[in-house]
C-alpha cells in the first residue's frame, strides 16, 4: 500500500501535501464502508421494523429484544465478534465486509427505531384502505408505507448516515485500510503523527459540515405527503 | 466450561470500564452544560467558543481524537496517563454532543416563562438557575440517558489506547485461548448488562426529577 | 326482496365481538340477500361500524359463525386472532371492498394510480387495462378530468368519488358503506350520494350502508335496519321503519335524527 510513496517531512505542510494522496486513498475506503453499511442499515432496520409489528408476540419480542441487544453493546466488540467468530462457522468475508457488516448491524437498531417511529405515523385508515383492496403485507409496505414515510424518516436517516461515516476509522482495528488505518502507518513510519491524524480529523470535520448543509437543504425541498407516484 | 474462568479477568475490565464510563459522563455533563449554556447565555465570542468545541468533537470522530491524544500531543510536549487520555477524550466528545442537548433543551423553555421571570425582575443568572434550568433539566434527562449508554459503548475505544477495559480483557484472553466465540459473546453480554443497568439507573433519576419538581412529562418530548 | 328469498350471501349467526371487556356485538344475527341494499341505522356505539369492520375482516370476531358465499371466515383449526390463515382471508377480502368515512386515498398516489393500483397488484391486471378500466370508472363518479391530480388537490366530495371508484376497480359482490358522507361539508353530500344513488341500481352489487342521511336511506335501500346496543332492535323496508316504526327505541332515535 505505501510503497512508491515518498514524503517530505521538511515541514508541516509540505508533510501534509506529501501525504494527502495516500490519505484520499483511504478516503474513498472510509467512504465505502459507509456507503455499504448504511445500505445494510436501512435494509435490516426495514426488516426489523416490519417484525416488530408482526402479529404474532414471539416474532416481535424477538425482534425487540435483538434490537435493543444490538443498539446497546459497542461497535467495536460487535466487529471482533464478526472477525473472529464468523470464520469460525466457515464464513471468511474480505475484512470490508465484516467491517460494513457490523455497522450495518450496529445502525440497524437505530434505523428500525427512525422506521418504527415512520410508520406509527401512517394513519391507520391506510392500511385499513390497503388490506379493503386486498393487498398483502408486503405490497402494503411497498407501495403505501414505504413512500410515505420517506420524507419523513430522511433527516434522521441522515444524521445516522452522518454518525456513521464518523464510525469507519473503527474498522481500521481489522486491518482494514481506511482513512485512520493509513494515517497510523505513516506515523508509524515517520514517528511523526500530528500532521497525519490532523488532516483526518479536519477531512471528517470537513465532510460533516457538508452532510449536515446537505441534510439542511434537503428538509426543505422534501414533498410533505409522501413520494409522489404517478 | 471454560468461559467460568474467564470471567475473573473480565469483571476486572468490566470495573475499569465502569469507571472511565462513568468518569466520563460526570465530566461530560459538567463540559456539556458550560458549553451549552455558554451558546444560548454567553455572548458573542463565548459562544462562538462554545461552537467551535461542539462542532469540533462533534465533527471529528473519537478514534481520531484518542489517538490524536495519545500519539500526537505527547510529540508536541503533552502526555497523561493513558486512562486520564482515555477519560478526557472520551468526556470531551460526549460533552459535545451534551452540549447539543443542553442548547435545545434551553431553547425550548417558553416564553412565557421568560416573561415571567422578567416581570418578576429576576436577574439573568437568577432566570436561569431558578427557572430555565430546573425545566430544561427535566426535558433532558431522556436524550442525557441515550447519551449515557453511547458513553459506555464507545469508552470500548479506549482498549486501542491499551487501557485494560473491558474490551481490551477480551482481546487479550481470545488470544490466549483462540475461542472467540466464548469470549466475544461473554463480553457482548457483559456490555450489555452494564447499559441495563444504566438504563436503570438513568429512569430512576428521570422518575425522581420528575417527581421532585411535580411536573407532568411534556406533551412534546 | 319480497319474494321468496334466495340464500343468504351474508350470514352472521350469533357472532359475539368483544374489545376486551366491552361487548361490542352480542350473539347478532344477520343476513344479507345477495344484491340487497342494506342501510344500518343507529345511535352511535350501537355497533354498525363493527358489523362492517368485521365483514371486512379488519376486525376478527370472538363467537359464533359468519359465512360470505358460503365461505366461513374462521377456519377450523384455524389460528390468530382471526382464527384464519392469511391467505383465507384474502379469499374472503376478494369478494368484499369498503369505502370509508375518512376516503383513506393514498395521498403520494395520483388519482389515476389510486383506482388503477390494486387491480395491478393484486388481481394482476396490466396497467393499461387497469388503467382503461380506472378511465371508465372515474368516468362514472365524474372524475375523468381528474385523474392526474393528487387527493390533496381535491374537494372531499371529490375524494369521496374517487374512493368510491377505487373499491370498484377491485369487483366486489359486496360494496361496505360506512358513514360515507359523514365528513363532508353539507353541500359536498349531494354529489357522493348521487354517485351512491347511482350503484344502488346495479342489480349484481350487495350494498351495505351505514348513514345518518335518513332520507337517501328511505331511497335507495331494500331493507334498513335498526341497530341498538349491538343488536338489531328492528328492521324492515324503509316505508315500514320510517313510517310506522314499532319499537320505542326506533320511535325515539327517528325523532331525534329527524328533528
Ligand atoms: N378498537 C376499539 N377498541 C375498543 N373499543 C372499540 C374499538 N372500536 C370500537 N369500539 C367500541 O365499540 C362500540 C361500537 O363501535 P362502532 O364503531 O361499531 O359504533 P357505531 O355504531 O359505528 O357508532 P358511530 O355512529 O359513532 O360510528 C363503541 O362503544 C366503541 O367505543
Ligand atoms: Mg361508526
Amino acid at each position: 500500500m505505501m510503497y512508491g510513496f515518498t514524503w517530505d517531512t521538511a515541514t508541516p505542510l509540505t508533510y501534509a501535501w506529501s501525504i494527502l494522496p495516500i490519505i484520499l486513498i483511504g478516503l474513498t475506503v472510509t467512504l465505502k464502508a459507509a456507503a455499504a453499511g448504511f445500505a445494510i442499515a436501512l435494509v435490516l432496520g426495514l426488516v426489523f421494523a416490519m417484525l416488530r409489528r408482526s402479529r404474532w408476540r414471539s416474532v416481535s419480542w424477538t425482534t425487540a429484544c435483538v434490537v435493543e441487544f444490538l443498539r446497546d453493546t459497542p461497535l467495536l466488540v460487535q466487529l471482533f465478534f464478526l472477525y473472529y467468530v464468523l470464520p469460525e462457522y466457515g464464513l471468511t468475508l474480505p475484512a470490508f465486509l465484516t467491517g460494513a457488516l457490523a455497522l450495518g448491524l450496529q445502525y440497524s437498531a437505530y434505523t428500525s427505531e427512525v422506521y418504527r417511529g415512520g410508520i406509527e405515523a401512517v394513519p391507520r385508515g391506510q392500511w385499513e384502505a390497503a388490506t379493503a383492496l386486498n393487498m398483502t403485507r408486503m405490497q402494503t409496505y411497498r407501495d403505501i408505507v414505504v413512500p410515505q414515510i420517506v420524507p419523513r424518516i430522511l433527516p434522521a436517516m441522515g444524521n445516522y448516515m452522518v454518525a456513521m461515516i464518523k464510525e469507519t476509522p473503527v474498522l481500521s482495528v481489522i486491518t482494514v485500510l481506511d482513512m485512520m488505518a493509513l494515517a497510523n502507518m505513516i506515523g508509524e513510519r515517520t514517528f511523526e503523527y500530528l500532521v497525519p491524524l490532523t488532516m483526518v480529523g479536519l477531512i471528517f470535520l470537513i465532510l460533516t459540515l457538508i452532510c449536515s448543509a446537505g441534510l439542511h437543504r434537503l428538509q426543505k425541498v422534501l414533498p410533505k405527503a409522501g413520494i409522489p407516484l404517478r | 466450561m471454560p468461559w467460568v474462568s474467564y470471567l475473573p479477568a473480565l469483571a476486572q475490565g468490566a470495573l475499569v470500564t465502569a469507571w472511565i464510563t462513568l468518569a466520563a459522563i460526570a465530566i461530560g455533563a459538567v463540559l456539556a452544560f458550560v458549553a451549552g449554556i455558554a451558546r444560548v447565555e454567553g455572548g458573542r465570542a463565548v459562544s462562538t467558543l462554545a461552537l467551535c468545541y461542539t462542532e469540533l468533537f462533534r465533527g471529528t470522530s473519537l478514534l481520531v481524537q484518542l489517538f490524536w491524544f495519545y500519539y500526537a500531543l505527547p510529540l508536541v510536549g503533552i502526555s497523561f496517563e493513558p486512562v486520564a487520555t482515555g477519560i478526557l477524550v472520551l468526556a470531551l466528545h460526549v460533552g459535545a454532543y451534551g452540549s447539543e442537548i443542553v442548547r435545545g433543551a434551553l431553547t425550548s423553555v417558553s416564553v412565557q416563562q421568560l416573561e415571567a421571570a422578567r416581570a418578576l425582575n429576576f436577574g439573568r443568572m437568577h432566570t436561569l438557575i431558578h427557572v430555565t434550568l430546573p425545566q430544561a433539566i427535566i426535558e433532558m434527562l431522556p436524550a442525557f440517558g441515550n447519551l449515557a449508554i453511547e458513553t459506555l459503548k464507545l469508552s470500548s475505544l479506549v482498549s486501542l489506547i491499551s487501557i485494560a477495559d473491558l474490551t481490551f480483557r477480551a482481546q487479550s484472553i481470545r488470544n490466549l485461548t483462540l475461542d472467540s466465540a466464548g469470549v466475544y459473546s461473554l463480553t457482548l453480554v457483559g456490555y450489555f448488562a452494564m447499559s441495563l443497568v444504566l438504563m436503570l439507573v438513568m429512569r430512576l433519576i428521570e422518575r425522581w426529577a420528575r417527581r421532585g419538581a411535580a411536573f407532568p412529562r411534556a406533551a412534546h418530548s | 326482496m319480497t319474494e321468496k328469498a334466495p340464500a343468504p350471501l351474508i350470514q352472521f349467526a350469533g357472532v359475539t365481538k368483544r374489545f376486551g371487556a366491552l361487548t361490542v356485538l352480542d350473539d347478532f344475527n344477520f343476513e344479507v340477500a345477495p344484491g340487497e341494499k342494506v342501510t344500518l341505522i343507529g345511535p352511535s356505539g350501537s355497533g354498525k361500524s363493527t358489523v362492517l369492520r368485521i365483514l371486512m375482516t379488519l376486525e376478527p370476531f370472538q363467537e359464533g359463525r359468519l359465512t360470505l358465499a358460503g365461505m366461513d371466515y374462521q377456519e377450523p383449526g384455524g389460528t390468530g386472532p382471526f382464527k384464519a390463515s392469511e391467505r383465507h382471508l384474502r379469499e374472503i377480502r376478494s369478494h368484499v371492498g369498503m369505502v370509508f368515512q375518512s376516503f383513506n386515498l393514498f395521498p403520494h398516489m395520483s388519482v389515476m394510480r389510486n383506482v388503477a393500483e390494486a387491480p395491478v397488484r393484486v388481481l394482476g391486471l396490466s396497467r393499461d387495462e387497469a388503467q382503461a378500466r380506472a378511465v371508465d370508472l372515474l368516468a362514472m363518479v365524474g372524475l375523468a378530468d381528474k385523474k392526474d391530480h393528487f387527493p390533496s388537490q381535491l374537494s372531499g366530495g371529490q375524494q369521496q368519488r374517487v374512493a368510491i371508484a377505487r373499491a370498484l376497480a377491485m369487483r366486489p359482490r359486496v360494496l361496505l358503506f360506512d358513514e360515507p358522507t359523514s365528513a363532508l361539508d353539507p353541500q359536498l353530500v349531494g354529489e357522493v350520494l348521487a354517485v351512491i344513488g347511482d350503484l344502488a341500481h346495479e342489480h349484481d352489487l350487495t350494498m351495505l350502508l351505514v348513514t345518518h342521511e335518513m332520507r337517501f336511506a328511505r331511497e335507495v335501500s331494500d331493507r334498513v335496519c335498526f341497530f341498538d346496543k349491538g343488536r338489531i332492535c328492528e328492521q324492515g323496508s324503509p316505508e315500514a321503519i320510517f313510517t310506522a316504526p314499532s319499537h320505542p327505541r326506533t320511535c325515539e332515535f327517528l325523532a331525534s335524527v329527524l328533528r
